[in-house]
């Protein structure tokens, strides 16, 4: 009889009763053909390896990371609430001890949610991951936490949520940004004023194989990790790295998915993107399950898997080094920019525009951040989007210091209310969100 | 008139029912080194002036496979498997002649390697050399496509004498569970076989020649003839027999709790609708975990006769038995002897269980009296954090869609019915102890035995369609046709339904006893390249566990008895 060699924590959720539309990627179908592997396969059997029922997260929780534009209600479904609740779940029960590992088998995904939410966009509607942290930071007093996106798509989501977080390690590694959705997370994307270098991205060429993934996770992530000494690892498995995905242009199989999970050796594991779904899910999901319990899954290969047939060239493995050299002479650099960053004080502006795919909604950004050398710095947010609201968003973060404080709290008292649909305090010092409707 | 027999631990409960409800019931000692004549004795002592014309089925429930399992005195099978990718096979290796094959079927039931024959023709004759006449057949994923089971099934069948294929023993999904629930099956086989042709030559010999069902573990009959083919399906019916002997005693619409208090244990199960809850896989025995169908039962290691003592200046009550009751002789104290010493119940010598308690009360600085009640608290007690312990294992068994997540109720039972033990003296403090509502089953010395006899035949089927392949099948019931473009979820329920129908009668239910429910319907748009390219259908059904019809008549007089 097997044993897992870490205690391993599992929440399958495959929603078989939720769609963005019939024949969307993200459909009832999508989880089918895992659950059938993952059954078959009799992993919940396996002594050390527990199945957890998600529960739902309250609004307090998705209120803690986003701003809901106009409400939470209004662009969330039923089924956003478990596969949040899920990632919680297994958060929580790595937290009690009750397991030492989890992974959190959900969907709808959340990596492209952003921390305004005006829709949906890159089919994910509230970063669950996020959620899932802020909870266990409030409830566990986690501070330290790192955030490795494993799926191809860029992580943009989890990228905005952090970009000012200094205490949050954020690094993607995804196709390039030239090549797909949704376009950005480049070399020089290294964070916020306040929080420069703590953002890592990792663009890797179209026809990456096993071999350049594991290479930059051994090279390039895990010693990043291993400086940053984060109290937490957390994966976001997504999946569509596969050679057989329908949406993306890489070669990676699933081997190589068990491997690099050995590697990274997450505490808590978050699926997020794949649509492979038979010829991939099935057999990566249950690779990951394997390598995340410590139990050995040499014998996990896809059907139609040649390793030959889908190596990269030596042209990639050479464009892969350079991207991981510049990663690393980035990180090597980031707190003597962070410092010289941080001296300069007042004020840091950005305006952008939000593309939200998925509901075909554009959203413009006015940002302001307040820079600080002792906090994450006070934030605000003016959104508008073409056919949502108009809404100002403060957020002071966690470690806020008195001054960064008081900025914030200055901005959502003298914002002009008949300008906005609402007006939005997020507290995060006193764990509050506090919205002012037009009027009000 | 239909008899009932439960084989015990230590007694072989028997009871004849008529019209006019108990017609006779008697208790023979269990021979646990010879079930056979037991069984035997048993059958001839209720029938003993009766005219066997007049009894139209007798139902037995036995330990004789469970403990063949418990014991691990199992004879030597054969066992093949062919696992394809995934988990390496050799994780679920069981006994010596093992052998994993190339050859392999993905989630779909499509062929991604075929088989080796001449690989298996070589384990065909080694088999045959070393005396292997029984063999356990698993594929991956044979429940969508058993052909390599059958292929490799031919190819032995020259060489073996029985083969147990993995996807005759259930529908549901679970390649290890399927391995064991095989092995099980091909491993019992002879004892079971060579049990019940014995007892049934016997009774013919007597003029007994009655059909004779076998209670399963999931509180369900099925046919002697029909449980050849499927011998692991006899283990661990005993707490199912008790758990059915209750049943025509709860709540029609209401959710209740059934204990039974034994010697060593108390096992629990709750009824929903006066309908039991099952395991969602299968029974977990002597280290196996299976497929084969079983009511969700809790089992403690808190019964009357646990050994009572203070370690550490703490109470300890079980989970072992020392012996009888100190009353009865016993050496150590018991929770029946606390019951005995508080005058609720007469029986034994109270003397001795005094004195056992005045050993206990000095410790706990307790006079005789304040320890035996102290000892009988406790019991109740820990019987219900057992129950508590149930209930939230069921509620927290996870769903996959969210209309059950959000719509799934927590069962909450408020009823409680007490089985065995002095149960009228426990159900009373129980219900002091607690916010159950606590009655006695009556005829609780025999219920176990009621409920065999009164049992329904069960049984359940799996379907699936892949219209994309244009299947649709029941590999189970050795079931596949093609299935059009146009087959619906409606047809699939309908073709299950009539593929139910016929599995029950075949194991020997009545056409009137057919109560049926559809446990699972789901259906998935098949969607590849942006087009919808087929349907997934996926059924399950079954009928369900409960009482056959003549139980009305005689669970009314029952319950008017007591």
């Amino acid at each position: 009889m097997q044993r897992a060699k870490y205690k391993t924590g599992l929440v399958f959720f495959p929603a078989f009763d939720w769609a963005i539309s019939p024949a969307h990627p993200e459909r009832e179908e999508r989880l089918l053909y895992t659950q059938d592997q993952v059954f078959e396969e009799g992993l919940l059997d396996i002594e050390g390896i527990e199945e957890f029922k998600p529960d739902l997260v309250p609004i307090k929780d998705v209120q803690r990371v986003h701003f809901c534009v106009p409400d939470v209600w209004s662009v969330m479904t039923e089924s956003h609430f478990i596969s949040a609740g899920g990632a919680k779940t297994i958060g929580m029960a790595v937290m009690d001890g009750r397991v030492q590992r989890g992974f959190a088998l959900v969907r709808p995904p959340g990596h492209h949610a952003m921390r305004v939410v005006q829709g949906a966009r890159g089919f994910c509607n509230i970063n669950i991951e996020a959620i899932m942290v802020e909870y266990l930071r409030q409830a566990y007093g986690v501070d330290r936490v790192a955030i490795v996106d494993t799926d191809c798509h860029h992580g943009d989501g989890t990228q905005d949520i952090y970009w000012h977080d200094p205490d949050t390690l954020f690094i993607s590694m995804h196709q390039d940004g030239r090549t797909l959705y949704p376009g950005t997370g480049f070399s020089n994307e290294l964070g916020g004023p306040n929080a420069l270098g703590t953002t890592v991205n990792i663009p890797l060429p179209p026809h990456t194989s096993e071999e350049g993934f594991l290479y930059v996770t051994q090279h390039v992530v895990k010693p990043i990790l291993e400086e940053f000494k984060p109290q937490l690892v957390i994966n976001s498995a997504g999946q569509d790295n596969h050679f057989s995905d329908p949406i993306t242009n890489m070669n990676f199989s699933a081997q190589g998915y068990a491997q690099l999970t050995s590697i990274l050796q997450p505490d808590i594991a978050v699926l997020e993107g794949g649509y492979a779904i038979e010829g991939a899910l099935p057999y990566v999901n249950v690779g990951i399950i394997l390598a995340m319990a410590g139990l050995d899954y040499s014998q996990v290969r896809e059907p139609n898997y040649d390793p030959v047939k889908i190596r990269q060239t030596r042209e990639t493995s050479r464009r892969i080094e350079q991207i991981g050299e510049l990663t690393l002479q980035n990180w090597a650099q980031r707190e003597q920019r962070s410092a010289r960053s941080r001296e300069r004080r007042g004020l840091d502006r950005r305006t952008r525009n939000i593309f939200y795919d998925t509901d075909n909604l554009l959203e413009s950004q006015k940002e302001i951040i307040s820079i600080c050398p002792d906090c994450a710095g006070a934030l605000q947010i003016d959104s508008t989007a073409d056919r949502g609201r108009h809404a100002l968003c403060v957020h002071i973060p966690r470690k806020a210091c008195q001054a960064c404080r008081e900025i914030g709290y200055q901005w959502f008292e003298t914002a002009q209310r008949e300008a906005y649909d609402a007006v939005i305090l997020q507290d995060r010092t006193a764990d509050t969100y506090h919205q002012r409707q037009h009027g009000a | 008139m239909i008899i009932g027999l439960d084989v015990g631990g230590t007694h072989t409960d028997v009871v004849l029912l008529g019209d006019e409800g108990v017609v006779a019931e008697i208790k023979v000692p269990t021979d646990a080194a010879d079930l056979f004549q037991t069984v035997l004795t048993g059958l001839e002592a209720i029938t003993a002036g009766i005219d066997p014309a007049l009894i139209s089925r007798a139902v037995l429930s036995t330990t004789l496979t469970t403990n063949a399992i418990i014991q691990d005195k199992l004879p030597p099978v054969g066992m093949i498997v062919a696992s394809g990718p995934g988990v390496d096979p050799e994780f679920f290796r069981i006994g010596e002649h093992y052998h994993a094959l190339s050859g392999a079927i993905d989630h779909r039931g499509r062929e991604i390697d075929p088989l080796d024959g001449a690989e298996i023709k070589k384990i065909a004759k080694r088999f045959k050399k070393k005396g292997i006449r029984h063999v356990g057949v698993v594929c991956k994923f044979s429940v969508r496509n058993p052909h390599h089971e059958l292929q490799i099934g031919e190819i032995l069948s020259p060489y073996v004498d029985k083969v147990f294929m993995g996807h005759q023993c259930s529908g549901n999904l679970n390649f290890p569970r399927r391995i064991a629930t095989s092995y099980l099956n091909a491993s019992v086989y002879p004892i079971h076989k060579k049990f019940f042709e014995a007892v049934k030559r016997s009774l013919e010999k007597k003029g007994l020649a009655i059909p004779i069902h076998i209670l399963k573990a999931d509180g369900g009959t099925m046919s002697f003839e029909a449980s050849i083919d499927f011998p692991a399906q006899t283990i661990l019916s005993g707490p199912a027999a008790s758990v059915m002997g209750a049943i025509a005693f709860a709540p029609v619409e209401e959710e209740s709790i059934v204990l039974d208090i034994g010697g060593t244990t108390t096992d629990m199960a709750v009824l929903i609708n006066r309908v039991p809850v099952l395991e969602p896989l299968g029974i977990h025995l002597g280290g196996y975990k299976t497929l084969l169908r079983s009511l969700k039962t809790l089992s403690i290691g808190v019964g009357g006769d646990s050994h009572v003592r203070l370690e550490g200046g703490r109470l300890q009550i079980g989970p072992e038995r020392l012996g009888p009751a100190m009353a009865h002789g016993g050496p150590v104290p018991t929770p029946t002897d606390a019951l005995i010493v508080l005058g609720l119940l007469q029986r034994g010598d109270p003397a001795k269980a005094a004195k056992g308690f005045e050993a206990l009360a000095g410790p706990l600085g307790m006079s005789v009296a304040a320890a035996a009640q102290h000892v009988f608290d406790e019991t109740c007690r820990k019987i219900l954090d057992a129950v508590g312990e149930m209930l939230a294992q069921i509620n927290s068994q996870p769903v996959y869609t969210v209309h059950e997540l959000y719509e799934g109720r927590a069962i909450q039972p408020e009823i409680m019915l007490v089985i065995g033990g002095p149960a009228p003296v426990f159900a009373k403090r129980l219900e002091a102890l607690s916010s159950y509502r606590v009655g006695v089953v009556p005829r609780w010395k025999v219920a176990n035995a009621i409920g065999a006899a009164l049992a329904r035949t069960t049984c359940e089927v799996t379907l699936f369609a892949d219209t994309e392949q244009g299947i649709v099948a029941a590999p189970e019931e050795n079931y596949r046709e093609r299935a059009g473009r146009d087959f619906s979820q409606e047809d699939a329920l309908e073709t299950a339904f009539m593929l139910l129908r016929q599995k029950a009668l075949r194991a020997g239910s009545n056409v009137d006893d057919l109560a049926t429910e559809v446990v699972e319907n789901l259906r998935f748009n098949m969607v590849r390249g942006f087009y919808t390219s087929g349907r997934n259908i996926r059924i399950k059904v079954q009928v369900k566990p409960g009482l056959i019809n003549e139980y009305d008549t005689v669970a009314g007089i029952l319950a008017t008895e007591d």
